[in-house]
C-alpha cells in the first residue's frame, strides 16, 4: 500500500519516514514534544489492565465464584448482586462473573498462539528483508502488500468454511495474518540499525551478516517486536471476538467473551446488561493492551529516539 | 509521472492475480470434496464421482483455476454449491448494499474525525484535546458490532427511536432506508472514526511543528487560519494512507455488522456461505473483497501524487 510513487530510480525508503509507517500501526497519537512521562502513564495504565486481565485469566484456572458451565433456570437473568451472583446471571441462569473471568483465559490464549505465529514468523522474514539487496527486498514488501489484502476476519472466515470454525483455526488465521505487519515494522527497525555505527565496525571487524543479524540487528529491534506484540495482541482480541459473535469462533463449551455477546442478543430488549458485561470486558482488554503498546513504543522504537 | 502510474498499475495487477491464485489454492487443497459435503456423509462414492465430474472438480488444478478465473472476468462467478444458482448476480446486489453501509459509515467517521483531530491538536495538552483523545482511545477498543449492539439496546429499543435492523432498498422507500441504515452506519462510523481521530491528530500536530506555519503565524494569521490555508493539505497525506486501510477494514467489518443489523450485503452473504460450507462462494466473495482492498491501495497511491506536489517532481 506504501511506496512506488517513483520509476526506476530508488527514493528515499519510504519505510523510513514516520509518517508512511505500515498502515496497520495504529500508534500515530505521538506528539513530537509529549513529555516523557505521559509515556511512563501509559505503561503504568496499560501494564494494569494487561496484569488485572492476565490474573483474572490464570485464577480461573483454579477458582471462579461458581461453575462456569452450571445453568440454573430458576435464577436465569438475575440482576447484578442476587443470589451471590455479583454480576448477575445471564438467560441460563450462568454465573457472568464466573463466565467473564474464563472468557479472560481464551482471550489471552487465543492472542498469545496468533501473537506467537506471527512474531516468530514475522521477525525473522522482516530481518530477512532488511538485509537482502534491494531487488529482493522490494519483492518481499511486494508479498507483504499482497497478504496485508487478506485481513484476519477474512482469512479466518475462508479458513473456517473449509475446515468449519473453531478457535485453533481462528488463532491460526489471526496469527497469519499478523504476519506482514510484523515483517514491517522489524524491517523498518532493522534498516535503520543497519545504518548505525556499531553495525557498520562489526562489519568492519569481520563478523559475518548473520552474526551481525542475531548479535546486533535481533537485540536492537526486540523492543519493536515487543510493541508489534502488543498492538496485534489487541487486534487479535477484536478478531476474536467477532468471529465469536458471528459463531465461528470459540465452540459452545468454549468461555468466550464473543460468544456471551452473541446468546446475549436475545435478552438485548429486556436485560441489556448481560451484554454489557462482556462488552466491558472486551474494550477493557483491547485498551490495555493498546496502551501498553503506545507506552513500548516511546520507550524501545529506534525510530523515535532524539 | 505516467510510468510510474504504469508501474503501479502493472503491481496491481500482478499482485490481484498472485491474490487470486492464493485465494484459489487454500480453497482447494482441502480434505474432503465439496461434492462430498454437499451430498452429506450418507452418500455413494459413486453418486459423489459423478457429482464431482458435473461440477469439474476431476480435472486437473490448472485447467479450474483457468476456468474459475476466466469466467471472473467476465462476472461468471460459477454456480452456488448450495443453491446451485449463479453466484454473480446475487454478488453484484448484495455488493450495492454493503457498499451503501460502508460509504455512510466512512462519512460518518470523516464527520468526526476531522474536526475532532483537528481540535484536539490545536489544544494539545489542554483539558479539551487530553478528553478527545481519551475518548477516541477508548472508541478504538470497542469492535463496531459492539457498538451496534448497544446502539440497538439504547436507540432502537428503549427509545423507540429507529428500527433495530433489517434493510429497506433506497430507490423504493428513501426514508425508511435512511431510518434502517443510521445506526449501521453509527456503528461504524464511531468506532472508526475514533481511530481516525488518532491520526488526524498527530498528523495536524507534526505540522504544527513545521517551520512554514510558524512564518505564517508570523505573519499574523491566527493558528486555524495558518492550519486551514497551509497545513491541512500536507496534514492529509498520511491520513490518506489510514483511510485506505479503514475503507477496507470498514469493508470487513461489515460482516459482523451486517449480522448484527440483518442486512442483506455481501458480508452476511459470506457469513451464510461460511456456515454452508459453500466453498465456491466463499471463494469468490474473498476474491472480491481482496481485489478490492488491493484497488484501494492503487488509488491511494495514484491520489498522493495529486495532492503532495513533491512526490510528483521526484515521480517525473
Amino acid at each position: 500500500m506504501t511506496s512506488s510513487n517513483s520509476p526506476a530510480g530508488t527514493p528515499p525508503d519510504p519505510t523510513l519516514d514516520p509518517t508512511r509507517d505500515p498502515a496497520r500501526d495504529p500508534g500515530p497519537d505521538e506528539a513530537p514534544d509529549r513529555p516523557r512521562n505521559s509515556a511512563r502513564g501509559l505503561l503504568i495504565v496499560g501494564g494494569s489492565i494487561v496484569g488485572l486481565v492476565l490474573l483474572t485469566g490464570i485464577v480461573s484456572f483454579f477458582w471462579t465464584p461458581f461453575d462456569t458451565g452450571y445453568t440454573d433456570l430458576a435464577n436465569a437473568k438475575a440482576g447484578p448482586g442476587t443470589a451471590g451472583h455479583l454480576l448477575g446471571t445471564d438467560r441460563l441462569g450462568r454465573d457472568i462473573a464466573s463466565s467473564l473471568m474464563a472468557g479472560a483465559r481464551t482471550t489471552l490464549y487465543v492472542g498469545l498462539v496468533a501473537v506467537g505465529i506471527a512474531a516468530l514468523i514475522g521477525t525473522p522474514l522482516g530481518i530477512l528483508a532488511a538485509m537482502l539487496p534491494p531487488r529482493w527486498s522490494q519483492f518481499v514488501m511486494r508479498c507483504t502488500d499482497v497478504m496485508l489484502a487478506f485481513p484476519a476476519l477474512l482469512l479466518a472466515l475462508m479458513f473456517a468454511a473449509i475446515w468449519g470454525g473453531g478457535i485453533t483455526t481462528a488463532m491460526v488465521a489471526i496469527g497469519i495474518a499478523s504476519i506482514p505487519s510484523f515483517i514491517r515494522v522489524v524491517r523498518s527497525g532493522a534498516l535503520v540499525v543497519m545504518t548505525s555505527d556499531y553495525v557498520q565496525a562489526a562489519r568492519v571487524a569481520g563478523r559475518s551478516r548473520w552474526g551481525i543479524a542475531v548479535s546486533h540487528v535481533l537485540r536492537n529491534v526486540a523492543g519493536l517486536v515487543i510493541v508489534q506484540a502488543s498492538v496485534s495482541y489487541a487486534i487479535a482480541i477484536l478478531a476474536e471476538a467477532g468471529l465469536s459473535y458471528l459463531g465461528f469462533g470459540a465452540g459452545l463449551t468454549t468461555p468466550s467473551w464473543g460468544l456471551m455477546l452473541q446468546e446475549s442478543q436475545s435478552t438485548l430488549r429486556s436485560d441489556p446488561l448481560i451484554t454489557v458485561w462482556p462488552a466491558v470486558a472486551i474494550a477493557l482488554a483491547v485498551l490495555g493492551f493498546n496502551l501498553l503498546g503506545d507506552g513500548l513504543r516511546d520507550r524501545f522504537d529506534p525510530r523515535r529516539q532524539r | 509521472m505516467v510510468l510510474a502510474l504504469l508501474r503501479r498499475l502493472a503491481v496491481l495487477l500482478v499482485s490481484a492475480l498472485v491474490a487470486s491464485v492464493l485465494i484459489f489454492l487454500i480453497m482447494s487443497v482441502l480434505p474432503g470434496s465439496p461434492a462430498q459435503v454437499a451430498l452429506g456423509t450418507g452418500a455413494t462414492p459413486d453418486a459423489v464421482r459423478a457429482l464431482e465430474q458435473q461440477m469439474g472438480l476431476d480435472r486437473p488444478l490448472p485447467t479450474q483455476y483457468v476456468e474459475w478465473i476466466g469466467g471472473v472476468l467476465h462476472g461468471d462467478f460459477g454456480l452456488s454449491y448450495t443453491s446451485r444458482q449463479p453466484i454473480g448476480p446475487q454478488l453484484f446486489d448484495r455488493l450495492s448494499v454493503t457498499l451503501w453501509l460502508v460509504l455512510g459509515g466512512m462519512v460518518v467517521a470523516l464527520l468526526l474525525a476531522v474536526p475532532f483531530g483537528v481540535i484536539a491538536a490545536l489544544r494539545n495538552g489542554r483539558p479539551t484535546g487530553l478528553v478527545i483523545s481519551a475518548l477516541s482511545q477508548i472508541g478504538v477498543a470497542i469492535p463496531a458490532f459492539l457498538a451496534g449492539m448497544l446502539l440497538i439496546a439504547l436507540v432502537a429499543m428503549r427509545w423507540n427511536w429507529l428500527p433495530p435492523n433489517g434493510y429497506v432498498v433506497p430507490a423504493t422507500d428513501p426514508v425508511g432506508f435512511l431510518r434502517h441504515m443510521i445506526l449501521p452506519w453509527l456503528a461504524l462510523g464511531l468506532v472508526q472514526g475514533a481511530v481516525l481521530t488518532r491520526y488526524v491528530r498527530s498528523s495536524v500536530l507534526d505540522q504544527l511543528g513545521q517551520d512554514y506555519l510558524r512564518t505564517a503565524r508570523a505573519k499574523g494569521m491566527t493558528a486555524t487560519a495558518a492550519l486551514r490555508r497551509h497545513g491541512l493539505r500536507n496534514a492529509s497525506i498520511p491520513v490518506l494512507t489510514v483511510l485506505g486501510v479503514q475503507l477496507v477494514t470498514l469493508m470487513i467489518g461489515a460482516v459482523v455488522i451486517e449480522r448484527v443489523f440483518v442486512i442483506p450485503g455481501v458480508g452476511s452473504m459470506l457469513s451464510d456461505a461460511v456456515s454452508n460450507r459453500d466453498l465456491i462462494t466463499v471463494q469468490g466473495i474473498v476474491l472480491v473483497l481482496v481485489v478490492f482492498a488491493l484497488l484501494v491501495g492503487f488509488v491511494v497511491d495514484v491520489l498522493y501524487t495529486v495532492i503532495d506536489p513533491r512526490l510528483r517532481v521526484q515521480a517525473r
